[in-house]
């Protein structure tokens, strides 16, 4: 998109957001070996909380118009709400029943036809990876669908003359990184600190029209490409770590002394590496 | 759902992006005074916003726990079809303790059950939801989670709400019901801080006992209730009294004592709560129970006299705020006051509205109002009641006084048996009371009482 084309309407910033079990509150059914996510409280991914701090602060700086996305269940409401009430100026979630039970690549592909919907879209924002799932893999995968530069694990991003400057978290190090928009961006989590909900954001809350949910066929997503049997993840076995009981030894004596019988105790039971 | 179609939504309302938000009235918090002004207002055809910072309403009230009826009645005739009534009190219960004993007289009469004069025991958290839902019903908007930290103020009037620097809300009226603690009401310049004499200290403990045992050990039906007062060593002497209220499977078991007096006693309220709870007469009532709950809470004791004003430019102050709240030694009256002060200040926003706008001289019909529901004249009668109160003997000398006359008149021991009066005279003059208190002490309880 051109500089002309960014002065004539808004920037639009579309942040991806999930709703996930509070990561505090996170319980394994025994019996199913899935996450509890009946009764748990929920909140917005903590990474993707990120980015939409991120989306908003971009919005205060170049006056954007920022859409925030979600696919699940109406109970993503609360959390699609919430984004409004903090700022963002609407929200979609895609929700049907045909899509229970997509994994990474269904819901890549879902998202990035809704994301087309909406459309006029300058910068894709997601968080760096869920809290329930970790598997990163649905920002990355979207930037394919729309065929779009991605930068990933980005901590803050500058709009400069149409382009995208972004600091990018390496193992190694921070880079920079500089490309055209439309782009997309995946957010670090903790990066910055998600601003609360505003009275006058929850006011808009109450007003309405602010959120709307569509279906696969209103957004025309091959019903085909979708829901657990189109999900090449199988999930073949869950293991729970039971944690192995603490010793409660007490190591006394002079410090020094002390410090070396807990090293060699440590070496001992393999717990640290020589 | 599908609320509102995208493509012809507002989608770029956002060019005008600082819109501020804007109301008729906007009430701050969501407890009796403030839910009674939101239901007020938005039937009198007012846009209402009621701002509430608990994450639902009641969730950081707190109240003894016994409502009186009749302002609830009159803001809501068919209240008792759905109002979250623990139980109706049918019997009242005066109580003064010493160390170890108890003297008390009970009150029982239909009056107390019916209509305008009855009483009820309730939860706040219920109590709060079921209100606000009330006055959402008849079109005020609600909105939880937000702490309003001052007021709009322009050019000496207030113009709105201010949450943060960007997040205003602009309305012509703002009514300050958030309770006694108010920063607001500060804010708006009505009054200075209180002073610790100008508080009382509320505690209240929630106790968990099945409802059959509460209806065998209280001998009460299925809906019915008892209330207590306490006086005397329920507060170690301090100012001040005890409460206990029975719910429908809880008990609310409270103090409320002179901020004052606590402080140069230099006694901490919740080691006053804990001797209270385990008073010999306290203890049989209670017993078995599993405390569930502890709060405390500030308590206006400001009387009349010491209101802050009620009304300015675009502002009106109800409930606790307002320092409606009275305590005369044997009620502790303050939900239903909140409730008429809430209905009051919708009825004078109404009045202010028809003679031209909300200034402060057509909003101090607002006094008009207050007086035609008996706020301020209730509170005007016992405006003495604060400083009889204040009388130290009342809550020290006197129980015990009481307690061992009533010890030498009914306990036997086969030693022979003095006249009534010369007993009252005896305990008298070993209290070490002249006479001529004694007689000043009745009459002045007997005028403010």
């Amino acid at each position: 998109m051109s500089a002309q084309e960014t002065a004539v309407r808004p920037m639009r910033i579309v942040v991806c957001i999930k709703q996930v079990p509070k990561a505090q509150e996170l319980q394994v059914d025994p019996a199913t070996q899935t996450l509890k996510r009946v009764g748990v409280p929920s909140e917005i991914n903590p990474p993707d909380a990120n980015a939409l701090e991120l989306a908003l602060t971009l919005k205060e700086r170049h006056a954007a118009e920022v859409v925030v996305l979600s696919m699940g269940p109406t109970s993503f409401d609360e959390s699609l709400e919430r984004a409004v009430a903090m700022g963002a100026d609407r929200a979609v979630l895609l929700t049907d029943r045909i899509l229970g039970g997509s994994d990474t690549v269904p819901t890549a592909y879902a998202l990035s036809e809704t994301i087309q919907k909406i459309g006029g879209y300058d910068l894709i924002l997601c968080g760096e990876e869920t809290t329930d799932a970790s598997t990163g893999h649905v920002g990355p995968g979207i930037a394919g669908h729309l065929d779009l530069p991605q930068i990933t694990y980005v901590s803050d991003i500058r709009i400069v003359d149409g382009k995208v400057r972004a600091r990018r978290t390496a193992e190694d190090g921070t880079e920079y990184w500089e490309t055209a928009l439309p782009t997309l961006c995946t957010v670090n989590f903790g990066c910055n600190k998600p601003r609360s909900p505003t009275l006058t954001g929850k006011i808009r809350v109450k007003r309405g029209g602010v959120l709307v949910h569509w279906s696969c066929a209103e957004v025309g997503i091959d019903p085909k490409k979708v829901g657990l049997f189109n999900s090449p993840t199988i999930v073949a076995k869950v293991d729970t770590v039971k944690l192995p009981p603490r010793a409660g030894r007490i190591f006394t004596g002079e410090p020094k002394e002390a410090v070396r019988a807990l090293l060699e105790a440590l070496l001992r039971d393999r717990v640290i590496a020589p | 759902m599908i609320r509102r179609s995208l493509l012809f939504g507002p989608l770029f309302r956002d060019g005008k992006r600082e819109n501020v938000e804007r109301f008729d009235a906007i009430v701050v918090g969501a407890g009796p005074a403030g839910s009674a002004a939101a239901l007020t207002l938005a039937r009198k055809g007012f846009s209402t916003l009621l701002v509430e910072r608990g994450r639902v309403p009641g969730a950081k009230g707190m109240f003894g726990g016994r409502v009186y009826a009749w302002a609830l009645q009159d803001l809501l005739p068919e209240w008792a079809k759905d109002c979250p009534v623990e139980r109706y009190v049918v019997r009242e219960n005066l109580a003064f303790l010493t160390e170890d004993s108890s003297l008390g007289v009970s009150f029982e009469s239909p009056k107390l059950t019916q209509g305008r004069t009855a009483s009820f025991t309730a939860l706040r958290s219920a109590f709060d939801s079921w209100l606000a839902k009330k006055a959402q019903d008849v079109g005020a908007m609600l909105v939880t989670g937000i702490r309003v930290d001052d007021l709009w103020r322009e050019g000496g009037r207030v113009r709105g709400v201010t949450v943060a620097p960007n997040d205003r809300v602009a309305a012509d009226l703002v009514v300050i019901a958030e309770g006694a603690a108010s920063v607001l009401v500060r804010a708006a310049a009505l009054r200075t801080d209180l002073e610790p004499r100008e508080v009382s200290v509320g505690v209240k403990e929630t106790i968990e006992l099945p409802a059959e045992t509460i209806q065998e050990r209280f001998g009460l039906g299925q809906k019915e209730g008892a209330a207590f007062v306490f006086a005397g060593q329920a507060s170690l002497g301090l100012r001040g009294g005890g409460f206990l209220y029975t719910n429908r499977a809880t008990i609310s078991l409270g103090l409320v004592v002179s901020a004052e007096d606590l402080a140069r006693k230099k006694i901490e309220v919740a080691e006053l709560q804990t001797k209270f709870r385990t008073h010999p007469a306290v203890q049989r009532m209670i017993r078995g129970g599993k405390i569930l709950e502890y709060s405390a809470h500030l308590v206006p004791e400001l009387g009349a006299s010491m209101a802050p004003r009620l009304w300015g430019d675009g502002v009106l102050v109800a409930g606790d705020a307002a320092g409606f709240l009275i305590n005369n030694g044997y009620t502790f009256r303050g939900v239903d006051l909140a409730i008429a002060s809430g209905i009051a200040a919708g009825e004078a926003a109404e009045y202010a509205r028809a003679a031209g706008g909300m200034t402060a001289s057509n909003l101090a019909a607002y006094d008009r109002f207050l007086r035609a529901r008996n706020v301020l004249t209730d509170l005007e009668r016992f405006r003495l009641a604060p400083l009889f109160l204040k009388n130290e003997r009342l809550f020290g000398m006197y129980p015990r006084m009481l307690m061992e006359i009533a010890e030498r008149l009914y306990t036997v021991d086969g030693s022979g048996k003095d006249r009534l009066l010369s007993i009252v005279l005896d305990e008298a003059s070993s209290a070490d009371i002249p006479k001529w208190k004694l007689l000043l002490d009745l009459l002045q309880g007997a005028r403010s009482m």
